[in-house]
């Protein structure tokens, strides 16, 4: 087996005193939709803010394997304490948990900003506007577009991105993540406040993203349905720790997982 | 829709008010001949006055508020459809020539003390554009942006003293001061954001000028550089009211190329990664964008537009001391970009002739410039936030994919 996208060995954060990840290992591949399940504070966001560059481990490796275009294996690189737009530009994109949209620019330049770190141009090209800065402009317009168009929001093209209803706002987040070109996508509870029908078509759009734009996803989620779903591979944690991984199959049917969702003993069923 | 509880409620505050002023208003004691005045009629105007202000007041508010769906939607159409006329080309063009001739022909209908506060204003109107890029698009709230102007006008002030250089060289120079000034600011400022970036470039903008009020050896300190030198034009020795239109001239090309560039660099990637780090800091380093490099850049390209503005300064008033850069200097450009509506060109523009030009024409009631300038201020705010012109974001051209 090649090597894993994504190699979380022994991650540990400690907030002072309270240790938020303890030891967690964490293995992504090539072209897997990963799902990162737990009970509220297992710290899942806390792990996500660790390998995106948002908090500096205390201990442990985040190994990263870019899949180079040409399919070739490229090299492992570790990426602790790395910034956040560092490890963007090395292929890892992610979403947040409470939208975090920029909202008074609309939702084609929000899709934009996403470009910026593929592209190159400064002061010198913006002032001059001379003809390789106007045509990488034109190009990331373009590129921008055609992403909402996939994402089905080309009829909010130059509307604000504040204006926007809500289950909008969450798939706006995933094209502009898209934008940065990732290998991973990181989603923070993308199904977060959405209706069933919504998120029924959340579920369609990551399948299509994974197998269309050879992206690999992890999520953070908690609706079951649509976890249960989507993932190829579960990972649990509880109390920073993680506790089981399987397919949905195997999870569904794991004591330790039923007990750290639904307590000691459940005399209920019987 | 004005109902009886709003005029109780007027009357209370106008009682309110009468019972405020009381001891001002209505009591004067001459303390000569031992006598208490009551002025009664007063008090009735002081009431009266108040009643119908703060009935007015509560007006426009309700509206305002009703008006998110009515009364505010009309003005919101009303501003972006002269927009629109504007953004034609059939009216965009007579409009600019309109304004082209009445820029040109300014100096020679007027006299020189209309032209000399008029060069005045234009370079606020820089200084609020140069500002506008920090606080308007980075949304870093800058306090001490005069600190950048006066590093531009002791560059000029020193240079020229000392060394005899002249005002074309060191415009630049002083620019290029100013960015250098601007990154040495943005270096321990990286982490800060708000009120705290607030209170520190405040600090900034302090140190800058009690180091030139004190430094003697190197300032001349409160006394100033007196005898520098005005602009060359290729040689030609200039009347008085000549070099006062060259003056004219010259601001109103920096403000042509300061509103070219910042146009220019507000619609680019930087300018774009600039409003995402307004919008959302966290969001904008997720993206990929380099917060530090984005903010140095604010920095540094904000006060170039204040270090050039400093030389100007220097130039025009041919003497320059610390008095010039107080704290007064930076709210006041603050002001004009708050007013004229963050972000906005034409709003910054707009603000800045209003701002100085406003106090120039109302010399006859100096005693109460302020007060009607903060008045001013406290109306904006309530019942526009957004500013004068408020800014609206750029359409762009994009290619469908072919179905």
């Amino acid at each position: 087996m090649a090597d894993p996208l994504l190699n979380v060995q022994n991650l540990t954060m400690d907030f002072g005193g309270l240790r938020a990840l303890d030891h967690v290992n964490i293995d992504i591949q090539q072209n897997e939709i990963i799902a990162l399940i737990g009970p509220n504070g297992a710290g899942k966001t806390t792990f996500f803010n660790c390998i995106t560059g948002i908090y500096t481990p205390t201990g442990g490796d985040i190994l990263i394997t870019a899949p180079l275009r040409s399919g070739a294996a490229s090299k492992t690189e570790r990426i602790n304490g790395l910034k956040p737009n560092q490890v963007t530009e090395k292929g890892m994109a992610r979403t947040f948990q409470n939208i975090r949209l920029f909202p008074n620019m609309t939702v084609l330049e929000n899709v934009m900003i996403g470009r910026h770190c593929r592209t190159r141009s400064g002061i010198l090209g913006a002032v001059l506007r001379n003809h390789t800065m106007v045509r990488e402009e034109q190009a990331v317009v373009d590129a921008s577009y055609q992403i909402l168009e996939k994402i089905g929001l080309s009829r909010f093209v130059n509307d604000l991105a504040k204006n926007l209803p809500y289950g909008a706002q969450r798939r706006l987040e995933i094209a502009r993540a898209l934008a940065t070109e990732p290998f991973l996508l990181l989603l923070d509870e993308p199904a977060a406040g959405m209706n069933p029908h919504e998120t029924l078509e959340l579920d369609t759009l990551i399948t299509r993203i994974r197998n269309e734009e050879k992206v690999s996803i992890l999520l953070i989620e908690h609706d079951m349905k649509l976890v249960m779903s989507l993932s190829d591979r579960i990972f649990v944690m509880d109390y920073g720790k993680k506790i089981a991984q399987g397919t949905p199959e195997e999870i569904r049917n794991n004591p330790m997982v039923i007990k750290a969702y639904l307590g000691e003993e459940c005399d209920v069923e019987s | 829709m004005m109902t009886f509880t709003e005029i109780k409620k007027s009357f209370l505050t106008s009682l309110w008010f009468m019972f405020l002023t009381f001891p001002i208003m209505v009591i004067r004691v001459n303390t000569i001949e031992k006598q208490v005045i009551w002025r009664w009629e007063n008090m009735w105007y002081v009431g009266i006055g108040s009643f119908l202000l703060s009935f007015v007041w509560r007006y426009f508010l309700r509206r305002k508020e009703r008006g998110n769906n009515h009364a505010n939607e009309h003005i919101a159409n009303m501003s972006s459809s002269i927009q629109r006329i504007f953004s034609r080309r059939r009216y965009k063009i007579p409009a600019m020539v309109a304004a082209a001739m009445t820029v040109a022909v300014f100096p020679f209908v007027m006299n020189s003390y209309q032209t000399n506060i008029m060069i005045t204003a234009l370079m606020y109107v820089m200084l609020g554009l140069g500002l506008n890029i920090v606080v308007g698009l980075a949304g870093l709230l800058d306090l001490g942006y005069v600190a950048f102007y006066a590093v531009g006008a002791y560059t000029y002030g020193l240079l020229n003293h000392h060394f005899g250089i002249g005002f074309w060289t060191v415009l630049p120079l002083g620019g290029a001061l100013g960015a250098l000034f601007g990154v040495l600011l943005g270096f321990p400022v990286l982490r800060l954001r708000g009120d705290y970036l607030a209170i520190v470039t405040l600090g900034f903008g302090e140190i800058i000028r009690l180091i030139l009020e004190n430094w003697n050896e190197f300032s001349y300190g409160p006394s100033g550089i007196a005898h520098i030198s005005k602009p060359s034009l290729f040689g030609i020795k200039l009347s008085f009211s000549g070099e006062i239109t060259y003056m004219y001239f010259l601001m109103i090309g920096m403000v042509c190329f300061t509103i070219f560039v910042v146009n220019r660099l507000q619609n680019s990637r930087i300018g774009r990664a600039w409003i995402a780090l307004r919008e959302d800091e966290v969001a904008c380093q997720a993206m990929g964008i380099d917060k530090t490099r984005t903010k140095l850049t604010a920095f540094a390209l904000g006060a170039t537009w204040a270090g050039m503005a400093g030389v100007i300064f220097a130039a025009k008033t041919t003497f320059i001391n610390p008095a010039s850069f107080t704290f007064m200097e930076s709210a006041m450009i603050l002001s004009i970009v708050v007013l004229g509506g963050m972000g906005s060109i034409p709003g910054v523009i707009i603000a800045a002739l209003f701002l100085i030009l406003l106090p120039e024409y109302l010399r006859a009631f100096s005693d109460y410039r302020m007060l009607l300038f903060g008045a001013i201020m406290v109306i904006m705010m309530v019942f526009r936030p957004q500013g004068i012109i408020a800014t609206v974001r750029r359409n762009y051209n994009f290619k469908k994919a072919e179905n």
